[in-house]
Parts: structure tokens; sequence; C-alpha cells
């Protein structure tokens, strides 16, 4: 009835993971319950759950990773508590616990993490930067969004009922085969990972097809900001290569739940062919991940220098080079497998090669930032904190990719401490930087800035100190995910990343409260120009928050920076008082698709973990119900009249002549 | 620049839509379409089972009828043009033909390579006794 799963799923007699989820559970009941008995569900319900707004879906997004992000942090701070006590002893977390941890913690912060936060800011800005009303699959998008919801929701169950997989953030076979590890662990990764992919698939597709055909009057090609073709580059990134893993997770799974032998040692499997095709996917990831972080940057440090970003043509060029060359280097994370001379120099150079239009874009920033009059806000702190950081792992990047190099330092924590360097310094400050440079979009009012300030030194502080040792224990030879050592040299090196740790908490804890003391003082915080920093991309030309249709009347887009210009206009023109023509606006209709889809995905998932075929029926053909519902529907727009539209913009425009004497002409 | 832009609204079609025109033309292009792929299939079966053409030109005879095959998909069910309008189509399919030829291009050069540099099975055998 109930296939593999039974009581005995539930590790009463390991007291750390259930006292862990215990209070996560009772986190979860009490918000719960205060939405219930406040009165909020009907509203989360119609303005958000069921929400296609482009917006509000970025902001979920956004809200998923950040929660995701104290998960995955406190599998790094029990990581590095454990490798500072399990010096010639067991430590406090036992092998097979400590194994989940890892692995935990590499996809959690690498599918639930990194991946939502940059796929919400690009939900969030790209049509306003667009100058359009919505994504152009608005249902899709919120599919998408519950999609990848699904999968943070199966690897959080994996916490109490079950197991999760032991085998790193990629599970290698023959490892991950049913031989090594028989238990609901990889299944739990797969599945988790097989329904957010169709997610972040759907979210790939539905924002190529948002820059490609939707954009405003006159916003050609070379007109959209940065941001726009960083995220063009992304997306058909993971249009190309996300099932390229939902493939190779596919043929482990036929190998684990139907006996194939795609990846197994005997019968003409070969464990090699897992290795190249998930990493086939790998390395176009961290480009998906990298490079939206790189199209915030460049918005930032041209919005807080006060000048057009230099070199935009030569930016867009290196974004699309890097977009084509990061399909051609994915050997170089196994140098050491075996390959010969030929096939390891070609991939070693191809990776060195890559390195080339990252520092094109690196030049491109300092000279943006030359000349100008920098201010030093919260955003561009994050941006200068990241150029300096992300140059130092991207040369210990080019060392490793020199294929003798790798071989001494291939699964050390030069490694580890190498792709954290890029991974924080670039995609996680990327994020912070569009986290509080967008946010007063989002909400109407500003993120507290000297809070701001000090999350942003402790977390650049707390960083060069948890991961320098790491490079330092890489050269004296210590291997990555080590439950316990004996070298009495490595300890202090140890001891000094679990104190750079804590002080990564302290950026997290001044984040929480920063955002806590945002709220309590939105009404000091409030940004009614809708241009906080004075900016340059036409997501400032329109209100903070924005109305639904973001745009009461389609801006007419005549040059690069394109709000910029508008207000350079009017400062010399002076304003112009004219009679707008407001028109009716057609709007997608709010959906329970998305929802609904990923209710049944959960069953579904779940039920596959746990072999409950019966379920898994149920499951599918719920969220193919869904679908066929959602495709019959007849009323898919309403209508918000011109007289609305009318009253909503004139009263934006007459707050902003207010208060500036330029915005809103 | 109003005429521009109806201009541009008319022939910018999203995937998928049909141009204005009459059914009858839109039936000929598929139904020419349908024959071609036909014609194509059967000529595959037929070489294989043949001896009119020299047998070991036979795979690539069926590699090359496959190729012309996506071919008169591509044209005539999906539609793909030299137009202006189609730009977007062709670059998305060049684009995907370059990612499908790295990605199985290196994936057979990366595995024949690994397999090269291995030393023979019966050879491994033997150091393990």
């Amino acid at each position: 009835m109930f296939g593999k799963l039974n009581w005995s799923a539930i590790p009463i007699d390991q007291p750390i993971p259930m006292i862990a989820s215990g209070v996560v559970a009772l986190v979860i009941l009490g918000v719960l319950a205060w939405v219930v008995l406040a009165g909020h569900l009907p509203y989360l319900w119609r303005e958000w759950i069921t929400s296609v707004d482009h917006k509000r879906i970025g902001v979920m997004y956004t809200l998923l990773a950040m929660v995701m992000l104290l998960r995955g942090f406190s599998d790094a701070i029990m990581m590095r508590s454990q490798q500072a006590v399990a010096f010639q002893s067991q430590g406090y977390l036992p092998p097979e616990h400590y194994n989940q941890i890892f692995s935990a913690h590499g996809t959690i912060m690498i599918f639930f993490v990194a991946m939502p936060f940059v796929i919400g800011l690009m939900n969030l800005v790209v049509p306003l930067q667009l100058g359009v009303r919505d994504v152009a699959f608005p249902t899709l998008n919120s599919v998408g969004f519950w999609l990848t919801a699904t999968g943070a929701l199966l690897v959080n169950i994996s916490l109490v009922v079950g197991e999760f997989a032991r085998t790193g953030w990629l599970p290698y076979p023959p490892l991950s085969g049913l031989t090594y590890s028989p238990g609901v662990g990889v299944d739990y990764y797969l599945w988790a990972l097989q329904i957010s992919g169709v997610g972040t698939l759907v979210a790939g597709i539905n924002l190529v097809t948002t820059v490609l055909k939707l954009r405003t009057r006159g916003m050609t090609y070379l007109r959209m900001p940065m941001f726009c073709w960083t995220t063009l580059a992304s997306s058909l990134l993971i249009v190309a290569a996300f099932p390229i893993l939902t493939a190779t997770l596919a043929m482990l799974i036929l190998d684990r739940y139907f006996g194939f032998h795609f990846f197994t040692n005997e019968a003409g499997g070969n464990v090699m062919m897992f290795m190249n095709l998930i990493w086939a996917w790998g390395h176009p990831e961290v480009y998906i991940l990298v490079l939206p972080a790189f199209g915030i940057f460049s918005e930032v440090v041209s919005t807080f220098s006060g000048k057009p970003l230099f070199g935009y043509r030569s930016m867009v060029l290196a974004t699309m080079a890097i977009c084509v060359i990061s399909f051609m280097v994915w050997l170089h994370h196994f140098f050491t497998m075996g390959a010969g001379p030929y096939v390891n120099a070609i991939f070693g150079i191809a990776s060195m090669i890559i390195a080339v239009p990252t520092g094109v874009k690196i030049y491109n920033w300092l000279f943006t930032m030359y000349g100008g009059r920098v201010r030093f806000d919260t955003p561009m702190l994050w941006a200068i904190g990241f150029m300096v950081t992300f140059i130092l792992g991207g040369l210990t990047g080019v060392l490793v990719a020199v294929p003798p190099a790798d071989f001494l330092l291939h699964n050390s924590l030069f490694l580890v401490a190498h792709f954290h360097n890029v991974i924080i310094g670039g995609v996680l400050f990327g994020a912070f930087a569009g986290y509080a440079y967008w946010f007063p979009k989002a909400f109407g009012f500003r993120l507290h800035e000297g809070l701001g300030k000090a999350a942003f030194w402790c977390w650049l502080i707390g960083f060069y100190v948890a991961f320098m040792p790491l490079y330092a224990l890489g050269f004296l030879g210590m291997t990555r995910r080590m439950q316990h050592y004996d070298v009495a040299e490595w300890r202090p090196w140890l001891l000094v990343a679990a104190a750079g740790a804590v002080i990564i908490l302290i950026g997290i804890i001044f984040q929480i409260m920063q955002l806590t003391v945002s709220i309590r003082h939105r009404e000091e915080l409030r940004d009614r120009t809708g241009d906080p920093w004075d900016g340059r991309s036409l997501e400032w030309a329109t209100a903070s928050p924005p109305p639904a249709f973001n745009f009461a009347i389609s801006p007419d887009v005549t040059g690069e920076d394109a709000y910029w210009s508008l207000k350079a206009h009017a400062k010399q023109q002076g304003l112009e008082k004219r009679e707008l023509d407001y028109k009716d606006i057609e709007m997608p209709r709010n959906s329970p698709t998305g929802f609904v889809c990923a209710f049944f995905a959960t069953i579904m998932g779940f039920a596959l973990i746990w072999h409950i075929w019966w379920m898994v029926a149920a499951g599918a053909l719920g969220a193919f119900a869904t679908f066929v519902a959602f495709a019959w529907r007849d009323h898919d727009e309403y209508v918000i009249p011109a007289k609305e539209v009318a009253r909503i913009d004139r009263a934006n425009i007459e707050e902003r002549r207010a208060l500036t004497s330029l915005a809103g002409a | 620049m109003s005429d521009q832009t109806s201009d541009q609204h008319r022939i910018d079609l999203a995937p998928g839509d049909e141009r204005e025109g009459g059914v009858g033309l839109r039936v000929l292009g598929y139904v020419t379409g349908l024959g071609l792929a036909l014609l194509l299939t059967a000529t595959s079966f037929f070489i294989a089972g043949t001896d009119l053409v020299w047998q070991p030109s036979i795979p690539v005879a069926i590699i090359v009828l496959a190729i012309a095959q996506m071919g008169v998909h591509l044209v005539f069910f999906l539609h793909l043009t030299t137009g202006p309008d189609n730009t977007n189509n062709v670059m998305a399919l060049a684009f995907g033909v370059l990612i499908v030829f790295l990605v199985i291009g290196g994936s057979l050069w990366i595995m024949a390579n690994l397999n090269q540099n291995m030393m023979p099975m019966d050879q491994i055998m033997q150091m393990q006794r």
C-alpha cells in the first residue's frame, strides 16, 4: 500500500535532524496559524499564490531563495563546526549524517538559492526594463515558480521522512547506483531536481521569449539595458543546458528503478558517461548563475557612477561570447579521469579563453567608475566587493584550468575555496546587490542603509576569513568532504574557517534585522519618486511599487539609457503639460493552475521516491487534469478601464512632480 | 511612424502563426511536405532492404535521407523560412544545432579518448589476480 514507506523512515533515534525539523515544523505551523487566524489567507491566495503578475512571482522566487539560504547556511555552519572539532575524533556528526549535510548544502545552494534568486530578479526586473506589461507566458511563469517550490519542499521533507543523498551535490555513479545507495536519499535528489528542473526550463523559455518578442516601441536589441542582455544569454543557456541535466538524471533513474545499465560498472554501462553528461550541463549552469549577476553589476555600477556603461557593445559581445564558449569547457571538471593530452590541453585552453570576456567585463566596470561621481550606497558596495573578490576567484580558476596544476588540486579544498570564491563573490554578492537595488522598486520603500552596510562588511570579511584558509588547506593536501582527520597542521586553518562562518552568520543576522527594521520604518524609508537611485533604465520610470499594468502608456524609447535620456530631455525642455491619451488595458487573469499543478507534482514526486505507485498515478492524473482545465478556460484576461488607468497614473505623476522638478515627463 | 509600426506588426508573426492567404495554399504546403516526408521514409526502407546500392554506403545513405527529412519538417511543418520575420527562429535553430554538435561531438571525442588511454580490460583483470 505505501511502497517502501513505513515508520522506520522517520529518524527518531537521531536527535539533530529531529530537533532541527521539529523547530522548522513549529515555525511553519506558527506562520500558517497566524496567516489563517489573522484572516490573511484569502488575501494571500488572491494576490500572491494565484498571481500571474511577474513582479509578484519574482518576489516569491526571491523569498524562496532567501528562506532556503538559511537552510543551506545552517548546513554550512554544521560542516565548519564538525571539521573544527573532528581532529582525531569523530566530532558530533556521524559519517552518514555528515555526508547528507554536504550533499544537501550543495544541492540547496545551487538549485534552491542561487537559481531562484537570479530567476526571481530577472522576473521582477526584465519586463519593467523592456517597458512591457508582463512576461510572454504569465501563467506558465507561475507554474515554473511553484514547481521550483515543489523541488525545495521535497528536499526539506527528506530531513524528516527518510534521508537525503550521501553522494555529494552531483550523484556520481556507481556510488549513486542501487548497489551502493540502496536508500531513498538519491531518489529524493533525483525527483526534486527533475520537478524543479521543469520549472527552471519553463522560466528560461519564458524569459527568452519575453526578451525576443515583447520589447516596447523603439527598444531595439542594442538599446536594451545590460541586465536584459545577460538575462537573454542566461535563459538561452537554461534552454540549451537543462534538457541535458534532465536526460542524464532520467538515465540514472532508469538505472535505479528499472535495472538499466547506463552508468553501472557491468553489462556495458559506463560511469564516465555520467561525469561527461552531468558536466556538459554543469558548466553552462555556473554561467547561467553568474551572467545575470554580471548584468546586475552593470546596472548598479553605471547608476551609482552616474555614467553610461563603458563599452556597452563590447559588454554585449562578451556576454554572448561567454554564452557560447561556456559549452566548450566542461571537461575541465574531470581532467584527472584519464583523458589524453590532446583532450586535456584543448579543454584547458578553452577554459582559459573564457576568462577573456570576463576580464573585458571587469575592465568595463572599472572604466565606468573612472571619472564618475561614485556614490557608495549598499548596492555599490556589493559591486565593489564583488570586483575584488571575483578577480581572485577568477585567477584561481585560471590556475586550475591548467591540467598539470589541476592534477595536484583536484578534489582538494583548494577547489572548494575556488568555487565558493566565484559563487559567493560573484553570484551571491550580485543577488544581494540586486536585492538592495530593486527592493524599493518592488515594495515602495528602501532597505535600511546602515544595517545593509553592516551586513555587507560581515559577509565580505567573513567570506575571506572562511575561505582563504581553505586555499591553504588545499595546498596542505586536505581533500574535500572529510568527516574527520588526523593531521595536526590542518587544525588551526579549520578553526579560522569556522570563525569566518560565524562572521557570515552575523552578516545574515544583520540582513534579517535590516528587513524587519525596514518594514517597521517603511513610512520613513518610503520612495515616492519611483526613482530612488537616480536610475537610468525604464523600471525607474514607473511608480514604486509599479501598478499591475507597469506602464500606463507604453514608453517610446529613442536611445540607450532610456529613462536617463527622458530625464535629461525634461531638464532641457522643461516639463510639458500634455493630456495623455489613456486606453483600456487588458491584463492576464490570475490562475491557480501553477499552485494546483505543483500540489499534484509534489504528491507524485513523493510517491515516486517511496515507490507508492497508485499515488504516482493519482498525482500524474491530477497534474494533467489541471493542465486540461487550464487549456479549456474561456476568460483569460480582464480589462482595466481607461479611467482607472488614468486615475492611478495621474496620482503617480502628481506625486512625482511634487517631489522632483523632473520626473513625470 | 505609425505606418512603420503597422508594417512591423504585419510581418512580426509569432512562431506558428499563419500568414494571411488562402486556406488552399496552406493545405497545398502541408500536402507537399507530407508527400516529401513519405517519399524520404519509403526510400530509407527501400534502400535498407535492397542491393541496388553498394552495401557499405547504406548507413551513409540513411543518414543523408534522415537529414533531408529534418529539412522537410523544418520548412513545411515548422515554417522555417529565410524571411526577415523568421530571424529569431533561424538563430534559435542555429544555436540548437551548435549545442547539439558540441555536446554530442564532444562527448564522443572525450569518451573515445578516455578509452584509448585505458589499459585493456584483460590486462587490468590480470593485474587484479
